[in-house]
């Protein structure tokens, strides 16, 4: 979201919600309050959402935007204020009541079971049955029905967690959009999807939109939020501060309601010449074809010191392999590493730790959230556990490196010694992250390191990146947002099919040509 | 480049590649418990004569049919990560309960329903504690364990021997298969409550939850599923196996005592364990748990055979098979992260 321009705005069509005074409200949550111990989560809060609109939850990391959705389908108990849903006040004790009355609700992370199948995922709770048996027959056919809407073609028997995170976000969805709901809530629902599958689901929206039915959306992509959405709320800090027809506010104006400031970082970051790599140096990381059959075929890719490297790539396209691959978290059965010109053999992320190896992966809260440990617990734990126990960081360095991660990500609470998992989704992620930079490694691979964080923070996350470069660190940066990836790298790789295609130094590059890379290839395989 | 000959652009080699999954297979623990039987069958026959006649195989299932029972209900129980440690003491109890009532001149009709009341409403009242207060289940079901077998002697500190003709005659009936084969009806009740638990477990919604719970109950609250009817309801399927398996124990033994049945809750585990079953739950199937008694009878049969080795020999190889199990668990379980 680098650029503020406002042409991305939708004007098509009459745009439901132009005259709510004569339309009853699906949802009216009025003066809710939520506190937990030591935070008010949301303070008088009022809420309304009209048949047949998209309505946008904006707010940064930690302004209530999950709090108040899960207020709504009664996953938590209200302090103050009544909810009116399809005119009748409630007061549902959670989703299975919820669902009952019509709001069929996504969460911010993927909530399902990864030892179930993909069928089972999406239907079960309401999956055709026979005489108490499930029709495994039709459950399958119907979910493939489903995800072929969203774009998906997958054995709806296949296990849920042999998928993508992606996959499993869609498959969130489409057990969601099955449901025949008058409410639909979708909390950051395209988080970890790429393009291509965002605009399927928008499809389904618009549709679903065109039947009368209301949808919740929440995301931290600007550009998807007008985009799709007719009306948006926007949060700061657990409290309302506005409420508006998606056409008459700007980005500009939304950035601000929502910080309560002006966002200055956004400029493209400086590059300096000094940080073009120079091949007579000895990189930090050389893998000369590194491969893995079925996951990606061989590659070769230096890394210098002080230099970033952006990954980019269509989702499935070998990116997050590549990271894998290169830390060791995935054994390679092809190719050579080298570390500053040593041959290594990196057969565990211990190992690549051990040579400092950063990896932060994009399942970063599947693979790292420890909730009952406290922020700073979880964030000094890499820094620990690579200096080996006997060798405990010292209480006041310690403290110097808290403070400084969660002023420099914004971190809220700002309080190290907040339980994790009471913070906000975003400010999870900022932590996990945190925990690599603290360790200062010699090459930090960061995928998606900036997925589920908002327009701020993302700015602030680059910041540190780009500083962190400069200090001398070589990065190896994946993430599905293009801009992102060409405001902070020096030189861009181009996966596409499980291989490298392209390497071409970052000058002057625009997404359109990054696109066009990537699209090149598809012309050649189609020639 | 490979060749994508894709007429849309929309990321098809991702697609194409996810169409290649198969089903990932749950089976495999299974087959590699189902393997260490051929194995020791395998071993058995080479060492000691007669081994490896059918008889000798049907045995296994004469001879375990109750630790059959109990091990489906706690496979249940397990599938939710949860344990039940009361199975053991809930079989005593129901052998004293069949024992005594019967002894008291009940029908023996009534005397089976006394039973399975019984250790369904113990199973129902643990899980009851586990789920609405939030209490471990190791701990709620160690209170059931000393609960049912302090209910025991209340009952009797003595042994009571059965006399009731039906249990007799149940007891000694057998029928015969073709080939001078025979098994007692004991096993097709163990069978039958074996495929019942599979159907339940794979063609229900409730047995699909239990999966599910398994797999992250948190999900499964947020899924929108009845997280709570499951999570008690495991329990009372538990102690309804439980009970049963004390019915069919009372018929192996012909009395009701106490002291009987000390440890099988163990027992019961180890075969869920060696049958595959993932102790934190969401992964295992109940044919795996039958292949897991049946292993732990192999084991007991080579005693027997050998007449050399002492009993003790049963729990080491049970030991060392559950830590090699647990321990290949923990390998699939670290791939499937990965
Ligand atoms: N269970 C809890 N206990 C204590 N505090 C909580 C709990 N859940 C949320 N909070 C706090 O409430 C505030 C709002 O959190 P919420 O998850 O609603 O934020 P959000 O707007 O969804 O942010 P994000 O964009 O990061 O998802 C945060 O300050 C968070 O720390
Ligand atoms: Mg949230």
């Amino acid at each position: 979201m680098t650029h503020m321009s406002a042409d991305a705005h939708p004007s098509s069509g009459p745009r439901p919600g132009d005259a709510p005074s004569d339309i009853e409200p699906v949802v009216e949550m009025t003066g809710i309050t939520i506190t937990f111990p030591g935070v008010t989560a949301l303070d008088d809060v009022s809420f309304r959402m009209f048949p047949g609109e998209v309505h946008a939850l904006m707010g940064e990391n930690g302004a209530g935007k999950s709090t108040l959705i899960k207020a709504l389908t009664g996953v938590y108990t209200i302090d103050a204020g009544t909810i009116r849903v399809g005119g009748t006040e409630q007061q549902f004790a959670g989703t299975a009541t919820a669902q009952a009355a019509g709001v069929s609700t996504v969460y911010q992370e993927v909530n399902l079971c990864t030892n179930l199948s993909v069928a089972e995922n999406m239907m079960l709770g309401r999956e055709p049955r026979r005489l108490g048996r499930i029709d495994h027959r039709r459950m399958n056919r119907r979910t493939r029905e489903v995800l072929a809407r969203l774009g998906l073609d997958i054995a709806p028997r296949s296990r849920l967690g042999d998928h993508p995170i992606a996959v499993q976000q869609l498959v969130a969805i489409g057990r969601a959009v099955d449901i025949e709901a008058r409410v639909l809530v979708l909390d950051e629902p395209t988080a970890s999807l790429d393009s291509e599958e965002v605009d399927k689901l928008f499809e389904v929206v618009r549709s679903l939109r065109s039947q009368g039915v209301a949808i919740l959306f929440v995301s931290h992509f600007l550009d998807q939020v007008f985009a799709i959405s007719d009306r948006m709320t926007v949060l700061r800090n657990g409290r309302l501060v506005g409420e508006h027809l998606t056409r008459d506010v700007t980005r500009l104006e939304l950035v601000e309601e929502m910080l309560g400031r002006e966002l200055e970082v956004l400029e493209r970051l400086d590059r300096e010449p000094s940080r073009q790599p120079d091949e007579r140096r000895t990189p930090v990381l050389r893998a000369v074809g590194l491969g893995r059959k079925g996951a990606l075929a061989p590659v070769d890719l230096d890394v210098y010191d002080g230099e970033v490297i952006g990954i980019a790539g269509l989702l499935g396209s070998g990116r997050t392999e590549l990271a894998r691959l290169l830390f060791g978290a995935d054994a390679s059965d092809s190719g050579t590493v080298e570390l500053r010109g040593r041959r290594v053999h990196l057969r565990s992320p211990r190992k690549a730790v051990d040579q400092r190896i950063g990896f932060s992966s994009e399942n970063r809260r599947s693979e790292g959230v420890i909730g009952d440990l406290t922020v700073a617990e979880n964030m000094l734990l890499g820094l620990q556990a690579a200096r080996g126990w006997l060798r405990p960081v010292p209480p006041r360095t310690r403290d110097q490196l808290v403070t400084k991660y969660v002023e420099a990500l914004d971190i809220r609470p700002a309080n190290p010694d907040a339980l994790m998992r009471n913070l906000s989704g975003g400010n999870q992620q900022k932590v996990l992250l945190a925990r690599w930079l603290i360790m200062q490694p010699d090459l930090l691979i960061l995928d998606e390191p900036t997925r589920g964080i908002d327009v701020g923070a993302k700015a602030q996350i680059q910041q540190v990146v780009d500083d962190l470069a400069r200090d001398g660190m070589g990065v190896v940066f994946i993430s599905a947002e293009l801009e992102e990836v060409l405001r902070l790298s020096d030189r861009l790789v181009v996966m596409r099919d499980r291989h490298k295609v392209d390497e071409i130094p970052n000058v002057q590059t625009t997404t359109a040509d990054l696109m066009a890379i990537i699209a090149r290839d598809e012309e050649v395989a189609r020639a | 480049m490979t060749t994508a000959t894709a007429s849309d652009v929309s990321g098809r080699s991702f697609v194409d590649r996810l169409k290649g999954y198969s089903p990932p297979s749950q089976v495999l623990p299974v087959l590699a418990t189902f393997a260490l039987l051929v194995g020791m069958f395998g071993v058995g026959s080479i060492r000691y004569e007669g081994f490896a006649s059918p008889q000798v195989v049907l045995n296994l299932f004469v001879d375990n049919a109750f630790l059959i029972v109990l091990a489906v209900g706690m496979t249940f129980v397990i599938l939710t990560g949860g344990i039940d440690l009361s199975v053991g003491s809930v079989v005593a109890l129901s052998t004293m309960i069949a024992a005594s009532t019967l002894r008291a001149g009940w029908p023996p009709t009534m005397a089976v329903l006394a039973v399975l009341v019984t250790g369904t409403t113990l199973g129902l009242a643990m899980g009851l504690v586990i789920h609405y207060f939030e209490v471990q289940p190791f701990i709620a079901t160690l209170a059931g364990m000393f609960l049912a077998r302090g209910l025991c002697y209340l009952i009797s500190v003595e042994s009571i021997p059965i006399k009731d003709e039906t249990f007799q005659s149940l007891s000694a009936a057998s029928i015969t298969l073709p080939g001078e084969l025979y098994v007692t009806p004991t096993v097709l009740i163990s069978l039958l409550v074996v495929a019942i638990a599979a159907w339940v477990l794979h063609m229900t919604r409730f047995g699909r939850t239990v999966y599910a719970v398994g797999g992250s109950e948190s999900s499964a609250m947020l899924m929108g599923l009845a997280v709570a009817r499951v999570k008690v309801g495991v329990y009372a399927i538990s102690g309804f196996c439980s009970s049963l398996g004390g019915l069919l124990f009372a018929l192996y033994m012909l009395s009701g005592y106490s002291l009987h049945a000390v440890g099988m809750e163990l027992d019961a585990i180890a075969a869920v364990v060696i049958g595959g079953t993932l102790l934190t739950g969401g992964y295992g199937l109940v044919i795996g748990s039958l292949l897991g008694v049946l292993v732990l009878g192999t084991i007991q049969t080579f005693i027997s055979f050998d007449g050399t080795l002492s009993s003790w020999w049963t729990k080491i190889s049970i030991g060392v098979l559950l830590l090699v199990f647990v321990v290949l668990q923990r390998f699939f379980t670290r791939r499937e992260v990965s």
